[in-house]
């Protein structure tokens, strides 16, 4: 469980790292964190001639807020939006998501870029960005361009970004202070993937009715996504326990599970739908 | 002075040196000229080699041999079995390295030597494998079958079966007014340590010696073994014990790499050192736990047991390792466990399959088999409508009828019998301490959202195998004393309790005990090292033994130089003095040193009772544990601080056995846990609440000390406690609980209507 041999850069401009990507073919690639691709070196399962460590870039470490909404620099690390504190108002669902992702060591290194380019279907950060209609912003050798979320996970480990693109930061839309939201995630331990988790939440209209509901699911299926029948299902609708039992049965019918060497599909179905529900629940609450 | 240091919660002496990070690991050794070793594996479970080709690993810039079969004239050397080394076992052992065949994935194909682990694998990588493909045998079911042999000229891929017998069970079953049978089965996983196995050898040319650190659990028998496979004088060997990252039953058994490293070492005339990494240590360490059980019990009426009768199949993996048959006779031999079962009649047998080896792990057997039995009990109590306590206290076996005879081993094995107790004490205990009559009204209750469900059961844990263990004593130059066991340390705290045990036999200040130093095949003249938790019974025996021998060495030779009666010597702290005050420091006597020795041929038995209350939530299969109780008697104990911690260790495993542990193989024989990601290990966050109460009312009349071996009792009990408590929450959904783990998707599956 050694690295295969490869060289390394370390370079301090993005202009230059995107070079060094575009002059390597496919066969260079980013580090960001490391907490997926460092072992991922270490199995050998990839074994890219170049690493290009984005480390010393720091315009890509920045959490800036703004009437926009939140721009998370590819960079930022999880401990850093724990650490944030005008995030708990400014975006609840991403700070409650990201208390789930690995352990203490791993939040000190793991980078909100890095798992999104990582696309691993049962991280919360890709999960949030989906159901949150974000935007990647990623720079290459043909210049910038803007990603939707929807559009950039392709299936378990493949996005549409290219081999000389940088994700550079991940735009997510402003969050009205009286929005309602809700996050479940079930692990096996603490810290491990995600068995299934639901990130959600909605607006309400002056009845007290919700409008504008995003629906997402992670951990089951091979990328993130939005569940669009239990969103139509809560959209104009009060949401009350006949709704939540309406809407855990819809995720459990929808949802694309498969079978694993952790939990057969049914479980997977079921739990999906049960992860959904008490998202509602404290949604609601 | 009189002494009582033994008893006491004396502090681990071990530990400053650990949390001080100074302990001595193998991957710690870094002699001049060091090469290290990597080990190419089969990737396919079942197959012919059909070509090795080396070429290109050998043109790698840094590698200095790539190691084959080929490369060992006669073919490559077998792998003995160290305990029940019976003759229909030996077709069936493991060579050093696959020659012909592979037969498991991870099986050592290759050895290459390099400057480092990453051109080493590197060189890996060049290697140019060509292997014909045979069907995987993946499980026991397909083994009998005979579809696909392991090893053809057996005809068979059974390598033996065992029987327990007692009394008479066919006559019992004939005329019992109740009977009920199951077929009941618990997962593999296995004993993995924290720091994976390593070995480093280093050969001397000009002397003709081997130096092999890494050693641990059974150093003088790897010794033997490997003297006789690399064809060198033993006492031309030394094995060096280093600290360890765990032992657990699996780490310091005689592997592959234990020859294939000294050999490389000899062979390059290099220090050589291999360290398993995860991956490795996931497919090569022994294996452990997998079982099926098809058995009836037979009761009265009255919940009274009269017999147990049926087959079991456990998945042995592809060879039969040093101490791979052990789970398998203790599953038979322990299915009656505490409670009196007049007539046993139970054959096991033992399937090779192509997955890794298995070999014993912390309670082998004990665990299967505690689950087995206490997951039937519960279902007799809720047939006959008993209370599970009751049917418990009405079945266990009573303080007067010890020594106690239990079920033998056929052909092979003398009669063994439970030593000394009294059971119903530490199941009081166990339900005091939880509170059961209280929390009673819970079971199988919803609050919350969640069912709470409350189970005990009742264990025993064998201890103190035989045949013999060495102690020395010595005085060093600064009249301090060294104690040397032949027994190993393998986490245990050996250095703190042997320590105890000879400031008390010496009626000495512990402080005056300077080393206690082990494992190594310097140490003393014979050890048998540390397993079936045989070190404080057997080792500290040993050292009683010792410390009179040596003690009547020093009176001898003090009454020489002061010129009196040797019975009139007495022994203080740091002097020995005549009548009349002329004294001399016991410096004056350094070089001073005595053997002791003991003998055993029996077997103590630890034993106790656990209970557990948790709470499931049904919709997503989790279980929490709210309150575990252990309580143990182990007899005379000598650190019940240590006792405690290996209590609660050992429970923790027990629960990772239950819930979370699982070495899952697809039907080609394919390992697909192979790493910490999927392979789940309990972790600090996931068991909180744990209890351990240690007591000693019992002392085991087989050894001076009256101790027994004690430690593994946490986990022997963990998986039917856990199961039956599950179920127990999960009474309303009639659960159909039968098998380990209880992972979240199959205790949901237990509360869906049954297809």
């Amino acid at each position: 469980m050694k690295l295969p041999p490869l060289e390394y850069a370390c370079p301090t401009s993005l202009s230059e790292a995107v070079a060094l990507l575009a002059a390597g073919g496919g066969e260079a690639r980013a580090l960001a964190g490391g907490q997926s691709l460092m072992p991922m070196l270490a199995f050998r399962v990839v074994a890219p001639a170049l690493l290009v460590d984005l480390r010393k870039l720091p315009e890509l470490r920045e959490i800036e807020i703004s009437a926009d909404g939140v721009r998370l620099g590819a960079m930022v690390r999880w401990r850093d939006i724990e650490d944030d504190e005008r995030l708990t108002a400014a975006h609840p669902l991403l700070k409650a998501a990201v208390a789930h992702v690995a352990h203490y060591q791993i939040r000190n290194r793991g980078t909100v870029g890095g798992s999104i380019a990582h696309a691993d279907p049962a991280a919360e950060m890709p999960g949030i960005a989906v159901t949150c209609d974000a935007e990647i912003a990623a720079t290459g050798a043909a210049g910038q361009r803007t990603i939707r979320a929807a559009d950039f996970f392709l299936s378990a480990l493949t996005t549409a970004l290219k081999h000389d693109e940088i994700i550079t930061e991940i735009r997510l839309p402003a969050w009205p202070a009286k929005r309602r939201w809700g996050f479940r995630e079930f692990a096996r331990r603490r810290g491990d993937f995600a068995m299934a988790a639901a990130a959600l939440f909605y607006d309400q209209d002056a009845a007290g009715k919700a409008i504008n509901a995003h629906v997402g699911m992670i951990g089951v299926g091979d990328r993130p996504c939005r569940l669009p029948e239990v969103e139509a299902l809560l959209n104009g609708r009060t949401i009350d326990e006949a709704t939540i039992e309406r809407a855990a049965e819809i995720t459990s019918a929808t949802v694309d599970a498969q079978e694993d060497i952790h939990a057969s599909a049914a479980y997977r179905r079921s739990l999906a739908g049960t992860m959904v529900e008490r998202a509602l629940r404290s949604a609601a609450a | 002075m009189k002494n009582a240091f033994i008893g006491s919660a004396v502090e681990r002496r071990e530990d400053l040196r650990f949390l001080r990070g100074r302990g001595e690991y193998v991957d710690d050794l870094r002699p001049d000229g060091l090469l290290y070793a990597v080990i190419l594996r089969s990737s396919k479970a079942h197959g012919r080699i059909v070509s090795i080709d080396t070429t290109a690993a050998l043109k790698v810039r840094g590698v200095h041999a790539v190691i084959t079969a080929q490369d060992m004239p006669g073919g490559p050397p077998i792998v003995p079995m160290r305990l029940q080394p019976l003759p229909e076992f030996k077709p069936f052992e493991q060579p050093v390295i696959a020659d012909g065949k592979v037969r498991y994935v991870g099986e050592p194909m290759a050895v290459v030597i390099a400057d480092s682990v990453a051109i080493g694998e590197d060189a890996l990588e060049a290697i140019e494998v060509e292997i014909d493909a045979l069907p995987a045998v993946a499980d026991w079911h397909v083994a009998q079958s005979g579809q696909s042999l392991l090893f053809e000229a057996q005809g068979s891929n059974r390598s033996l079966t065992f029987y327990a017998v007692r009394g008479d069970a066919d006559a019992a079953f004939a005329s019992a007014p109740y009977v009920r049978r199951e077929t009941l089965r618990t997962g593999r996983h296995y004993g993995l340590t924290m720091e994976p196995r390593g070995v480093m050898a280093q050969w001397d040319a000009a002397k003709g010696r081997l130096t092999v650190s890494g050693a641990a659990k059974v150093p003088f028998f790897n010794r033997r073994i490997l003297a006789k496979q690399i064809g060198l004088p033993e006492d031309s060997i030394e094995m060096i014990e280093n600290d360890v990252g765990g032992g657990f039953g699996a780490r310091g058994e005689f592997y592959p790499e234990d020859f294939l490293i000294p050999f490389a070492a000899r062979h390059l005339n290099r220090p050589v050192k291999w360290i398993e990494d995860r991956r490795e240590n996931l497919m090569a360490m022994n294996h452990a736990r997998e079982a099926e059980v098809d058995v009836e019990i037979a009761c009265e009426r009255d919940g009274t047991i009269l017999a147990l009768r049926g087959h079991i199949h456990t998945d042995m993996g592809a060879y039969m390792r040093t101490n791979g048959a052990v789970g398998a006779r203790n599953i038979a031999q322990f299915m009656a466990g505490p409670y009196r079962v007049p007539n046993v009649k139970l054959d096991v047998s033992l399937w090779m399959t192509n997955k890794t080896p298995v070999g014993t792990y912390r309670g082998p057997g004990r665990f299967e088999t505690d689950f087995f039995r206490e997951r039937l009990i519960d279902m007799v109590a809720q047939d006959l409508g008993i209370d599970r306590v009751a049917l418990r206290r009405k079945n266990l076996i009573a303080r007067t009828e010890m020594p106690y005879p239990i079920a033998t081993i056929a052909p092979y094995e003398h009669k063994d019998e439970y030593d000394s107790g009294d059971y119903q004490e530490t199941l009081d205990r166990c339900l005091a301490e939880i509170h059961w009559s209280e929390k009673a009204k819970l079971q199988g209750r919803r609050i919350d959202g969640r069912y709470h469900g409350l189970a005990v059961g009742c264990f025993i844990e064998g201890g103190a195998a035989g045949p013999k263990e060495t102690a020395r004593l010595a005085i060093n130059e600064d009249g301090s004393i060294s104690v040397y066991i032949g027994s190993s340390a393998v986490g245990q705290g050996v250095e703190t309790v042997f320590a105890q045990i000879a400031a008390d036999a010496l009626e000495i200040p512990m402080d005056r005990i300077r080393g206690v130093f082990h494992g190594s095949t310097a140490y003393v003249s014979d050890g048998y090292g540390a397993y079936h938790s045989r070190s404080v019974v057997m080792g500290g025996s040993a050292l009683l033994d010792a410390a009179l021998n040596f003690k009547a060495a020093l009176c001898e030779a003090a009454a020489q130089r002061l010129g009196c009666a040797a019975s009139a010597i007495v022994v203080t702290e740091d002097k020995v003095s005549a009548p009349g005050g002329t004294s001399l420091p016991l410096s004056a006597f350094a070089g001073l040193s005595r053997e002791g020795a003991f003998l055993n041929k029996k077997h103590t038995y630890s034993y106790g009772a656990q209970a557990v209350h948790l709470a499931v939530d049904a919709k997503i299969g989790q279980v929490e544990i709210l309150d575990y109780v252990v309580v143990v008697d182990a007899g005379r104990i000598i650190n019940p601080m240590t006792l405690r911690g290996q209590v609660i260790g050992s429970l923790v495993q027990g629960l990772g056995g239950a819930f979370l542990e699982h070495l899952v193989y697809d039907e080609q024989g394919q390992l697909l846990t192979g790493s910490l990601a999927d392979y789940l290990l309990p972790t600090a966050s996931d068991f909180p609440n744990l209890r351990a109460f240690t007591m000693d009312r019992h002392p085991s009349p087989i050894n001076p000390l009256g101790a027994k071996g004690a430690g593994e009792g946490g986990l022997i009990g963990a998986g039917g406690v856990i199961a039956n408590a599950v179920a127990n929450a999960l009474q309303s959904f009639n659960p159909d609980l039968r098998e380990l783990p209880l992972t979240p998707s199959r205790v949901w599956a237990m509360t869906q209507p049954r297809a």
